[in-house]
């Protein structure tokens, strides 16, 4: 049996709607497989994992502050993807973002204003933005990989931020664990209903996907981004420049990686520590790609992967499935969307032997 | 103490090399294969598991090779015969990865390893200092050196070398001679994995004989930084691991140089060093902009669809 591809005259636009859903039940199929090989009951397994976090409030806020940095990072991704610069180092934005935005609370815990939170969130912002500047210079400048530097950057990030909790920010009243003061009351950022702990990172994910989304559909700038992701050349004619588009996309994913940084830091933990992030970046490239690197897409998206968070925290308390299981959801998420995706683009063919064939997809 | 030093050297240089080696075969063909943290890391988990179940080394070496190389098929079967984006499914194989090993491996965690014992060749390591640092190694060491060789004769001086170079440069002619570009793609891809899975296998039964999640540690990256440095030669492929090999092991002994001496530098700065001499390398070889067009394959990356 062979597989052979025949290019579509257009893109099928039923497809680009369908492959998503395909893909997602692909890997609950899959995963039904998997929990049976881990000798679990499949399909309580996935009721555990999938639908019990949506049934109470609290896990719906809890759903909630897992999305929302998955697709503030994902929607700055996906504009970077979308011109074609492969930005993969959002963790160690994040995480410098939530550096620099914890400045003002661990050196002035006594600052008592309302200015404190905005200045944060900017600084966290800068932040992230200047961190990804660093392999958009060295790509315009120096010709380099970005994929390579990026991602080398993201260990030297988590380095910096061991060292900062365990060293000079280290909380001197604080038993030796290595984390700082909490942070004030004022460098706390507010809960959006007081019916749970979800907090307004949320909100900045929706508007920022929103933007984005305006950006892409109607604005000169959002065509900038299509038209030389698809073909420098092309873009060149236009007039636009690839080389402001590398730091355009870089230092929007930047910053967006760096405010979902200083908001987890700031929202959800409270205080600095060494790891602030479950792999938070790097889900995020799963969320822009099962989202069809859409911003609106991604905001389903990013709930989506925000329930096999929770669902492997639910499933390793309740059945105790690992919570390594949800790794192994995500990454074979990533894997059905792309490969759904084929189906937008080509008819797939699968030619038996003896030349006769047989088309299975119309 | 310098032998010493040399030793660790080696044994920590020496899946850097191999696993660069495979990525250097499969981005010759045209294909970047950006998950080969993922495929070492599944051949770290599989080396070790059949180690544990067998009780042989060696039986683990083999299930690393074939658990890297049958994993490497998940990209190919995407990337070639679904033609979908190579960077994208090279992450996914590396997230993929990256958890299955993780939850296969659980089993394992803290239990003893098996450690690969050298294989001390006779007369040559009787030779004073090379024998003990050359010839009294493992036999995943003897084998990164005779990959080295016969990669460069096979991609330099056989048919089958030439084909995979064209395939690489230009696809589309490389079709119309009649190469089968596809198939091709896929042994090459394969053959990546292998390596890749080899390099895990080190890792897990030589380096530190034991498995950690994660435990790669970002080496795969590492390696795909190596192909670049070497602009895909196997002989640079060779330097250039030992060179990050040494400022890994360097960095350690720094540390403890350090602590001896009662001078404060941050563990943390100096385990950083590797990444940053990554980079740093990058921008020296990357930076004039002709070389690196001459040096890259010209289809890397790039799908093909063979038109019929």
């Amino acid at each position: 049996m062979r597989v052979e591809l025949e290019k579509r005259v257009r893109v099928s636009t039923l497809f680009s709607i369908l492959s998503p859903l395909l893909a997602l039940v692909l890997t609950l199929v899959f995963g039904a497989v998997m929990f049976w090989l881990l000798g679990k009951e499949p399909l309580n397994a996935l009721y555990v994992y999938f639908v019990e976090p949506l049934l109470e409030v609290w896990s719906l806020h809890e759903l909630a502050i897992k999305a929302a940095p998955l697709i503030l990072i994902a929607v700055g991704l996906a504009i970077c993807y979308r011109s074609n610069n492969w930005n993969i180092g959002a963790e160690g934005q994040f995480t410098i973002g939530a550096i620099t935005g914890s400045i003002l609370p661990v050196m002035y815990p006594e600052w008592h204003s309302p200015a404190i939170l905005p200045l944060m969130l900017i600084m966290g912002m800068l932040g992230g933005a200047l961190y990804a500047g660093i392999p958009a210079l060295l790509k315009t400048r120096f010709n380099t990989n970005e994929i390579l530097t990026s991602l080398m950057l993201v260990y030297i990030a988590q380095l910096y931020l061991d060292w900062l909790v365990r060293g000079p920010w280290r909380d001197p009243q604080g038993y030796n664990f290595p984390q700082t003061k909490s942070f004030q009351v004022e460098a706390v950022l507010p809960e959006i209903l007081s019916s749970g702990r979800a907090h307004w990172a949320f909100v900045f994910a929706i508007v920022a996907a929103a933007a984005l989304w305006f950006m892409m559909r109607f604005m000169l700038k959002g065509f900038e981004v299509s038209v030389l992701g698809q073909s420098e050349r092309a873009g060149r004619f236009a007039g636009f420049s690839a080389r402001r588009m590398v730091w355009f996309s870089m230092l929007l994913s930047g910053a967006l990686a760096g405010l979902a940084g200083i908001s987890e830091v700031s929202g959800s933990i409270g205080h600095v520590q060494p790891v602030i992030s479950p792999g938070y970046g790097f889900t995020a490239i799963i969320v822009a790609f099962l989202g069809r690197l859409n911003p609106l897409g991604i905001i389903a998206s990013g709930l989506v992967l925000a329930l096999t968070y929770l669902g492997g925290e639910a499933a390793q308390l309740s059945i105790g499935i690992s919570d390594k299981v949800s790794r192994v959801f995500q990454g074979l998420l990533l894997f059905f969307v792309l490969s759904c995706d084929t189906l937008i683009h080509y008819r797939i063919r699968l030619i038996f032997a003896g030349a006769k064939s047989a088309e299975i997809e119309a | 103490m310098f032998e010493a030093i040399l030793l660790t050297v080696i044994t920590a240089s020496t899946p850097l090399v191999i696993a660069a080696l495979g990525e250097l075969v499969t981005e010759r063909a045209g294909v970047l294969n950006l998950g080969v943290e993922g495929m070492m890391i599944m051949g770290a988990v599989c080396a070790f598991a059949a180690a544990q179940l067998t009780g042989s080394p060696y039986i683990g070496i083999l299930a690393g090779i074939v658990g890297g190389g049958l994993f490497s098929l998940l990209f190919g079967f995407l990337t070639l015969t679904l033609v979908a984006n190579q960077v994208a499914t090279g992450l996914a194989l590396t997230i993929l990865g990256l958890g299955l090993s993780g939850q296969l491996g659980e089993a394992f965690v803290g239990r003893p390893g098996i450690k690969l014992q050298p294989v001390v060749i006779p007369l040559l390591s009787d030779i004073p200092f090379f024998g003990r640092v050359l010839f009294s190694q493992d036999l995943i060491f003897y084998l990164s050196v005779a990959l080295v060789i016969g990669i460069n004769w096979f991609l330099f001086k056989s048919r089958a070398g030439l084909k995979i170079r064209a395939i690489g440069d230009n696809h589309a002619s490389a079709h119309a001679l009649g190469i089968d570009v596809i198939r091709t793609r896929y042994l090459a891809v394969m053959f990546g994995g292998a390596c890749a899975g080899l390099a895990g296998a080190q890792l897990s039964l030589v380096y530190t004989p034991q498995w950690v999640e994660n435990m790669s540690a970002g080496r795969g990256w590492i390696a795909l930084a190596l192909v670049v440095f070497a602009s895909w030669r196997p002989w640079r492929v060779l330097a250039g691991g030992y060179l990050f090999g040494a400022v890994g092991i360097g960095q350690l002994h720094a540390q403890i140089l350090a602590q001896n001496l009662g001078i404060v530098i941050p563990s943390q700065f100096l385990s950083a060093l590797p990444y940053a001499a990554t980079i740093v390398v990058l921008i020296i070889i990357s930076h004039n902009r002709r070389t690196t067009l001459i040096n890259t394959p010209a289809s890397l990356g790039k799908p093909f669809v063979p038109d019929r």
